[in-house]
């Protein structure tokens, strides 16, 4: 056999080797290029194609003055702070309310229980924006009067996030086995102790799951917090995107902004890269 | 529990076991009105406690010293905590009820929130968003006649187009993300272990991305322009550049829709990574004997590819493809980021963004909106039989 085997018997294939290389590089060059652009000045950017500058760095000028810019002058500090206030109360709290809820659908028998998941199952495909202009009326001026406030969009991602969330948490738990309920109900103990000592604590990959995405989603979102936040409570990716309206000075700022932007949700991603495959896994689907 | 009437009568002078009579008061317990009244009045404390706390945090930021780490952190104890401490007491005044009745309304009571917030955020919505859809820009009267806003649209041309590049969106964008996620993850199941691992991570990273921030990437690296006579900064015009040819405004060409494709190309970019992950896990589940069975048969690669492994995965692709689709639909940032529909290059999500937004059209947007749900709904009906027959498989 002339063709070379692996580690685990298998034969080499030079055609997906060489493909996926190709296919890597050319998924990663994009995020790669903006990188280089953004060290930067605007000057020196203007020089050529970024690719040149990996050539021959020293026909550029390199410096850190885009992210410095953009910190002082876009407030970027700030929106970096919003986005996590606004996403990690919106990623947790649909969980609990999520989570009694899936139970209530997995280890209990009343009537309409199918209707009721049906329901589920049909709201994750509404698109978010039929509640735009209800909850606009509802939540501002002349409503509830919170619209531009943190709290609106808290709301707001719980709602939507929770019939994806129902509909995951209840897949995973229905691959429990059902007789550790049943003997725990034997002994005594009511449904709240069941959920918060056994059931809840076993649903955790699937809990870390939703997490993961929910926490993508709110933080990339630009719809409902453009439309729900004030300037100053708004998030990163609204600051990139007024900045991507700038044209000619400050333009350069761009770069680093959308690159700040990636910063945490990469780090998130990379972290619980695995629960973020499992949770895509048992069935993601979002209105 | 079989029959929760019957009291056992109680026998003096016979030692009683003590473990079946509890057991026995358990099943048959009456209504205990203190752990009701306990469980209710705990209950309503803990919601008027957080909805209170809640609006504070909007009307009275300074209580907070207006500080948003301070604001979040309690957000995110008191929204944990006290959900938990509403079904707490939920589950204790219900206990406290006699216990056919506790059995009946358990599961609704753990429903409750949950569905609670379903019915204010999406279906209370959706009925007023029809609604909305027959009235005036500012949701206050019907229009005369009251479909005016469907007329307008209709008779509209730039309706028309955005329709059309919705549908170009639709029938171009999950086709071509399904079938390079199902060749990506074929070809990456041939590579060694490291090898598959390292080129998927690099083909899944863009699913952290927001879509903002790809159209940032894009525009900076591949359809940038500038003027003639100075360099190209991104790889298109160099590439035109290199060739001798003027640069183009990539963006602002719609000669067959190219600039549509493309924005499409950018939300591929994004999405393979997630086919892939999707098909590659159906791709590894699909049984070695059937391969081997068509390999001994003498079947090439591609005809065991199309043969065996494609129907083995079509499950995987279908719902890959409806997610895709889906999001599709409502494809909204890239567009209103790179071109804001100008050039042709709208789409429904964008306008209604605009009618609601920048021209203040409350009545137009819902009737765009309404006009999407419309169109969604063959998918949600599909979604609901595809799980009724996953249910019926359980």
């Amino acid at each position: 056999m002339s063709r070379s085997r692996m580690k685990d018997g298998r034969y080499r294939s030079p055609l997906s080797m060489v493909v996926m290389f190709v296919l890597a590089l050319l998924w990663f060059l994009p995020t790669f290029g903006l990188l280089v652009t953004s060290f930067q000045t605007r000057d020196s950017a203007l020089k050529g194609g970024w690719w040149e500058a990996l050539i021959n760095p020293a026909s550029r000028i390199w410096t850190f003055e885009n992210y410095t810019k953009v910190f002082e002058q876009q407030d970027m500090g700030n929106a970096f702070l919003n986005g996590i206030a606004v996403a990690v109360p919106a990623t947790i709290i649909p969980i609990m309310f999520a989570a009694f809820a899936a139970y209530a659908f997995t280890f209990m028998d009343f009537p309409f229980k199918d209707a009721l998941f049906i329901i589920i199952v049909a709201v994750m495909v509404v698109p978010t924006q039929v509640a735009f202009q209800p909850l606009l009326n509802l939540l501002g001026p002349n409503g509830l009067g919170i619209s531009g406030q943190y709290l609106a969009v808290w709301i707001l991602h719980t709602g939507f996030g929770m019939p994806l969330c129902i509909y995951t948490l209840r897949n995973y738990m229905s691959s429990l086995p059902f007789s550790i309920v049943e003997s725990a109900r034997i002994d005594g103990c009511s449904n709240f102790q069941i959920f918060w000592k056994l059931i809840a604590p076993m649903s955790m990959p699937a809990i870390a799951a939703f997490a993961t995405l929910q926490f993508l989603w709110v933080w990339n979102d630009l719809l409902i917090a453009k439309l729900f936040l004030s300037n100053s409570n708004t998030t990163v990716i609204v600051k990139v995107q007024q900045l991507l309206g700038t044209q000619g000075q400050g333009a350069e700022l761009i770069t680093a902004g959308a690159f700040i932007s990636m910063v945490l949700p990469m780090i998130v991603f990379f972290t619980l890269q695995n629960f973020l495959v499992r949770g895509m896994t048992a069935g993601a689907v979002k209105g | 529990m079989s029959t929760p009437s019957s009291t056992p009568p109680p026998v003096t002078g016979v030692p009683v076991n003590r473990e079946t009579s509890e057991v026995a008061t358990a099943d048959n317990r009456g209504l205990q009105p203190l752990k009701v009244l306990a469980g209710v009045v705990g209950a309503a404390f803990t919601l008027w406690f957080m909805g209170n706390l809640f609006l504070a945090f909007a009307y009275y930021p300074q209580w907070f010293f207006n500080n948003k780490v301070v604001m979040a952190i309690l957000a995110l104890v008191v929204g944990v905590g006290g959900a938990a401490l509403f079904f707490w007491f939920v589950n204790m005044a219900i206990e406290g009820l006699p216990r056919r009745l506790e059995h009946g309304l358990m599961p609704y009571a753990f429903l409750l929130p949950g569905f609670s917030l379903i019915g204010l955020m999406l279906l209370y919505p959706t009925i007023q968003t029809i609604n909305f859809s027959f009235a005036n820009r500012t949701s206050t009267a019907y229009m005369d006649p009251p479909w005016a806003n469907y007329t307008y649209l209709f008779t509209n041309a730039g309706f028309w187009s955005a329709i059309l590049n919705n549908v170009l969106w639709i029938v171009i964008v999950p086709a071509v993300t399904v079938a390079l996620g199902v060749v990506i993850a074929v070809l990456a199941d041939k590579l060694s272990a490291a090898g598959e691992k390292w080129s998927k991570s690099f083909i899944f990273l863009p699913m952290a991305i927001s879509f903002v921030a790809a159209s940032a990437i894009w525009q900076t690296t591949v359809y940038g322009y500038q003027p003639p006579g100075q360099p190209q900064t991104a790889l298109l015009n160099a590439i035109r550049g290199a060739m001798g040819q003027e640069p183009l405004a990539w963006l602002s060409i719609d000669t067959g829709r190219l600039n549509s494709l493309l924005l499409m190309v950018i939300l591929v970019w994004l999405q393979v990574g997630f086919a892939m992950v999707l098909l590659s896990s159906a791709i590894k589940g699909v049984p070695d004997d059937t391969l081997e069975a068509a390999r001994i048969d003498g079947a090439s690669e591609l005809k065991i590819f199309f043969q065996v492994i494609i129907p083995q995965i079509k499950g995987t692709i279908v719902t890959v493809f409806i997610t895709i689709l889906i999001l599709v639909m409502k494809v909204f940032d890239i567009i209103y980021v790179l071109t804001n529909g100008n050039n042709n290059t709208d789409v429904i999500a964008n306008m209604f963004f605009r009618e609601m937004f920048t021209n203040q059209q409350a009545g137009r947007a819902t009737a765009i909106v309404v006009i999407l749900l419309v169109a969604i709904l063959p998918v949600l009906i599909y979604q609901v039989k595809l799980f009724r027959e996953q249910e019926a498989v359980r």
